[in-house]
């Protein structure tokens, strides 16, 4: 027995290396957690991605994901703080990230008091408080599209219509920046100071070319503009790299430098397709003539909801309008 | 008591590294005779001769202007791991060991152009989710294969196979072989890019042992060396870059062959370039 009791726990120790656990991917149907930095946190597999910042004063959102992962996002909340949900702000609004505003923003509250109370009632503090652009109200409580109108739980409570709009909260400056026709008409970048994080929405994402929502306001040169921007706030630590890190709607986590390399390939394929409109094009010609196809490996796709040939053609559109 | 024993020497046994792996631990100064023009002058514009690279990585190369390199968010990155080795570098290698059980934990690396550190895992980690940060760096994890320490990278930035913008993408993976012969160390670096590549690239890069070297420090600050419109980003529009041309016409060199690809990697192209006709 003893030998067993010596060996087994040597033996398990060294074939440890051998069995060393493959990488954690996001599509798994799971939410996984990443501690950014400070009191800021990256939810993965929710749909968009989701900020989470914790402190004592409670728990603040930025995106709240698909509403089929509500459960699963508010358990991986509850792994980072126990404290109550107080704030979700919307970056946009589509429903891969304002899907879980009905659910986890029912499970917060809000600390309300005074002429809130007086005018509205008690119930004024049930829920968290829903951060947006006026734009993202406007469109979630109709019928945009074809897409419905989402439940009234689930529209934003405390819209901004200025260039900023500022927060602090769990001891840290918080800077909510208005990002005009970018991904779409409704985009926020969600700066948290003291953590040095900035959570951009799907202005910047690392697994396909950004999608220009023109029915919802989306524009070429927004994107670009929303880019220049992210690269304007972040600062990197040492030669090129870390500092403040950046939340991308999709994908990995990453800094200044990936944003850069993103905001390049963006100016140096609009700098390409204006060139090709201006020489008088047709949207056929300028598809065919493939001006992406260096970065078509690394961003494009033949498959799914946002293929090569979409971006081309959003592109196209945008650009000769001057967009 | 003799069952305590056995265990102890199997512990002893298994838990110590081969006494004969070749510890490349040291101060290392690089030695220039492989692809010297490459390396410390510089690629040509327009030189891609045994990259097996795709049309995707060639159009970028095309468009690529080096004017880039001025903006001030692209001054001070350092060269990925998978090129680090190829540049001006001064290398230092150090153990990281734990103390009570000097079991080895890591190897680490410093290099002069830029100083990027880099760290080696030995004990087995696994490598990270793939929606955590890609670093100049990547995240590495080696192990002994007889003398030669293999190293596995993932989790790279978007980077460089030469330095005249032709293209690895941050999905590549790279495979490391450090071979330690005396005063010698030969690193042999091989890079896998789903994207850019169409075959694995692999290249060799030697180091002399160096004793007395001393790595002075590089600090780097960005500054505007040319001031431009907000937002503008160098580059060629396709089929407008005129440098294209300078290489093959220096080096009376056909055309097509600094154009790359997997052919040009291999020895039986320099049999076909001579049916070729020089560039004009």
């Amino acid at each position: 027995m003893k030998t067993k009791h010596i060996v087994l726990p040597l033996l398990a120790l060294l074939s440890a290396p051998l069995c060393a656990q493959q990488p954690r991917n996001a599509d798994t149907g799971e939410v996984h957690v990443l501690h950014v930095q400070g009191k800021v946190y990256m939810l993965v597999g929710a749909g968009g991605n989701i900020t989470v910042q914790a402190g004592d004063e409670g728990v603040l959102l930025v995106d709240a994901g698909l509403a089929n992962m509500s459960d699963k996002v508010l358990a991986a909340i509850r792994t980072i703080s126990t404290k109550p949900i107080r704030y979700i702000i919307d970056t946009h609004v589509h429903p891969d990230h304002t899907g879980g505003n009905e659910k986890i923003g029912a499970a917060g509250s809000t600390i309300t008091g005074g002429n809130v109370v007086g005018d509205i009632g008690a119930s004024a503090g049930e829920g968290a408080t829903i951060i947006a652009a006026q734009e993202v109200l406007d469109r979630i409580s109709r019928k945009d599209g074809e897409t419905p109108a989402a439940p009234s739980k689930a529209w934003p409570t405390d819209t901004y219509i200025t260039d900023e709009k500022d927060l602090f909260f769990n001891g840290e400056a918080i800077q909510i920046f208005h990002q005009p026709k970018a991904h779409s008409d409704g985009d926020s970048i969600v700066f948290f100071r003291r953590s040095d994080v900035v959570s951009v929405g799907d202005i910047f994402v690392t697994t396909s070319y950004p999608i220009m929502d023109s029915d919802r306001g989306g524009t070429y040169q927004g994107v670009l503009d929303g880019l220049n921007h992210i690269i304007d706030i972040t600062i990197p630590a040492e030669k090129q790299e870390g500092g403040t890190y950046v939340i991308p709607g999709h994908g990995r986590l990453c800094d200044e430098a990936d944003v850069v390399e993103y905001r390049d390939m963006m100016t140096i394929l609009r700098d390409r397709f204006v060139d090709m409109i201006r020489k008088g094009m047709t949207l056929e010609q300028f598809k065919a003539a493939k001006p992406s196809s260096d970065y078509d490996p690394l961003y494009g796709s033949d498959k799914g909801f946002w293929t090569t040939d979409k971006f081309l053609e959003a592109s196209y559109k945008s650009l000769k309008a001057g967009k | 008591m003799h069952y305590r024993i056995t265990g102890l020497l199997l512990a002893a046994m298994f838990a110590l590294p081969a006494a004969a792996q070749l510890d490349p631990s040291g101060e290392w100064a690089p030695l220039f005779h492989e692809d010297f023009p490459e390396r410390i002058p510089g690629p040509e514009i327009g030189d891609y001769l045994g990259l097996p690279i795709n049309a995707a990585a060639r159009l970028r190369a095309d468009t690529w202007d080096a004017s880039l390199l001025t903006l001030p968010e692209h001054q001070c990155k350092p060269h990925p791991s998978d090129y680090a080795w190829r540049g001006p570098a001064n290398l230092r290698i150090w153990k990281e060991v734990d103390r009570e059980t000097q079991q080895l934990i890591a190897y680490h690396t410093h290099i002069s152009w830029q100083a990027p550190e880099r760290i080696i895992w030995m004990d087995g980690r696994p490598h990270p989710p793939d929606y955590a940060p890609h670093t100049w760096q990547g995240f590495s994890t080696g192990k002994w294969e007889g003398d030669i320490l293999t190293i596995t990278t993932d989790h790279l930035k978007n980077g460089w196979i030469r330095r005249n913008g032709v293209p690895r993408s941050d999905r590549a993976t790279v495979t490391e072989h450090l071979l330690r012969h005396g005063n010698i160390l030969t690193v042999v670096v091989i890079v896998n890019d789903p994207v850019y590549l169409t075959e694995p690239f692999i290249r060799s890069t030697d180091f002399q042992a160096d004793e007395r070297q001393q790595i002075a420090p590089y600090p780097c600050e960005a500054v505007v060396e040319v001031v431009r419109p907000k937002g503008e980003v160098p580059s060629h529009l396709p089929g407008t870059n005129t440098f294209l041309t300078e290489f093959p016409k220096k080096y009376d060199l056909p055309a097509e062959a600094p154009r790359g690809g997997a052919e040009t990697m291999y020895p039986e192209y320099r049999l076909k370039m001579k049916q070729m006709k020089p560039a004009k």
